[in-house]
């Protein structure tokens, strides 16, 4: 069985905890129990304690039979392994996956390398941005002339973004 | 280049140079990265697996990086071969039990590998002797951005690179030291250090990594997290906790040599006559006493020339590396008798362990430290 924060080590540490007639069991490898500081389990409702708030709930419900279109992969799948099927798995399950990452990282957003190409697309976004804000100040300032302007370099930036994505 | 090259040749690494090299063995950086659009190597069924081999494969072998490489399919490589590599940290244990559909691809000093359909579909890693962590991103970096102007890799705005674990989502980056830390464990002070270490999101591991118990003092440590801060930050925060543990261990042995020389004096004489000796050695004991000698050559107690034959006896006596020397398979008897000749024509010609040199250091503190601190 694999560990319920990491998905990657075999779980060694096992909670279990009724509460209001429930029963929530957390699956944990030693490093992630220590990690937690896992030593007394009491008066928590410990999964949402450990893997962030609501993810008892998606551990009851893992066995769901959501699929990825891509390339077929299930919860149920994800559950077993601790691994994804593809790149388009993080959007499938990207909701459950939310969670589980909050509790595993320091942020829940990339903030190192891009791609050339991504770093090509963040640029031509900003652009878009302010050409946006520019277009809706001159058409409220009525000055149209402008206003032509900025929306004729709105489509061909838009055509590039396209392209480059 | 030739499997029997690989062997020969002893690799950059092992050579025991770089800042810190006596607690310090390597650094290591690897970057994991997948194609877009494409499954996942453990869920990709062979056919996909082996297209996407073909398609990743020529790019990595016409990298400037790689030139007179060793490529080879994961399938025509033997169990030994796989093992031999396993042990000189060039594929990882995952990777060695893979067969048709992956490869491995590494350049002749063997400071960069890149394994083809490991648990992603490209994982990359450079490594260097002593800490070096940030040299040994900065080719791995280059490396990934010219195989990023080729290759399509799964990246999203939000997630960064996406892997096959959630667990290195982001960065796709995981940045480890190992560390030999005798006066640490000595001392006992070895599992203060790993809690510490563990409770600041770092992981603290055995030889060969994850689940790897710890033999030879040798532990290795690195980041837990890739999402959400950035590789240099990682790298630097990493670096910062390594010196520090650096400076423990120094004061460790300092406190050895004053307060409990003859416990180590005793250890060292041990070590050295049950190596110089014994007939018939496990690897895990050959390490474990391997790691006292290279605590001696540290404190003075061997002359310095000592050291790269003791460092290389690290590497020599591992399973693979034995079997592969003698050019056949051994049973584990066989391989214990083995190991321990081998040790002992080696240390042949071995001085006797001068302790009195120990006891100099302790009078000298102050120029241990700066002698080791370099």
């Amino acid at each position: 069985m694999l560990c319920d924060v990491c998905k990657c080590n075999d779980a060694t540490v096992f909670l279990t905890q009724i509460l209001e007639g429930k029963m929530q069991k957390v699956n944990m490898c030693d490093a992630c129990s220590k990690e937690k500081g896992v030593q007394d389990p009491t008066g928590f409702a410990l999964a949402d304690l450990l893997l962030g708030i609501g993810a008892a709930e998606e551990i009851e419900k893992g066995a769901s039979t959501q699929k990825c279109p891509v390339c077929g992969y299930t919860q149920a799948d994800f559950k077993k392994t601790g691994r994804l099927g593809c790149s388009t798995c993080y959007v499938t399950f990207g909701e459950g996956l939310n969670n589980l990452l909050k509790a595993m990282h320091k942020g829940t957003e990339h903030v190192g390398k891009l791609p050339q190409r991504a770093h090509r697309t963040v640029e031509l976004n900003d652009k878009m941005r302010t050409l946006t804000e520019s277009l809706q100040k001159a058409v409220a300032e009525e000055n149209y002339e402008t206003a032509a302007s900025l929306r004729d370099q709105i489509k061909q930036l838009e055509h590039e973004l396209a392209s480059s994505s | 280049m030739k499997f029997s090259s690989v062997i020969s040749t002893g690799g950059e690494w092992l050579r025991g140079e770089g800042p810190h090299h006596q607690i310090v063995i390597s650094s290591r950086v690897r970057l994991a990265r997948n194609l877009r659009n494409r499954s996942f190597p453990g869920w990709a069924k062979k056919a996909e697996r082996t297209a996407i081999l073909e398609l990743i494969k020529p790019r990595v072998e016409e990298l400037p990086e790689m030139q007179d490489s060793f490529s080879e399919l994961l399938q025509d490589l033997s169990a030994l071969e796989k093992q031999v590599l396993v042990e000189r940290h060039l594929i990882s244990r995952e990777h060695a039990a893979k067969g048709v559909g992956s490869a491995v691809v590494m350049n002749r000093r063997q400071t960069l590998s890149i394994m083809v359909n490991e648990e992603d579909h490209l994982r990359m890693q450079s490594i260097r002797s002593g800490l070096q962590l940030k040299q040994a991103f900065k080719l791995v970096d280059k490396v990934d951005s010219a195989l990023e102007s080729k290759l399509e890799f799964a990246y999203d705005q939000r997630l960064g690179y996406l892997t096959a674990c959630p667990t290195n989502v982001g960065t796709g980056m995981r940045a480890s030291a190992m560390l030999h830390l005798p006066g640490l464990v000595l001392s006992e002070l070895i599992n203060q250090v790993i809690q510490a270490v563990s409770k600041i999101g770092l992981a603290v591991r055995g030889l060969y990594g994850e689940g790897t118990e710890a033999m030879g003092n040798l532990f290795q440590i690195s980041n837990q997290t890739t999402l959400g801060e950035k590789e240099d930050e990682i790298i630097s925060r990493l670096s910062k906790v390594i010196e520090t543990i650096i400076e423990k261990e120094h004061d460790a042995r300092q406190v050895l040599i004053q307060k409990k020389s003859n416990t180590l004096s005793d250890q060292i004489g041990r070590a050295y006559g049950v190596l110089t000796f014994a007939h018939a050695m496990t690897s895990k004991e050959a390490l474990n006493l391997l790691s006292i000698i290279k605590l001696g050559v540290d404190l003075g107690a061997f002359p310095e020339d000592r050291r790269l034959p003791i460092d290389e006896l690290f590497i020599d006596t591992q399973p693979a590396h034995l079997q592969k020397s003698s050019q056949q398979k051994l049973s584990a008897e066989e391989r214990d008798h083995l190991r321990a000749q081998i040790i002992r024509d080696r240390l042949k010609v071995f001085p006797k362990p001068d302790i009195s040199k120990l006891a100099n250091e302790s009078d000298n503190g102050s120029s241990f430290r700066a002698s080791n601190n370099e």
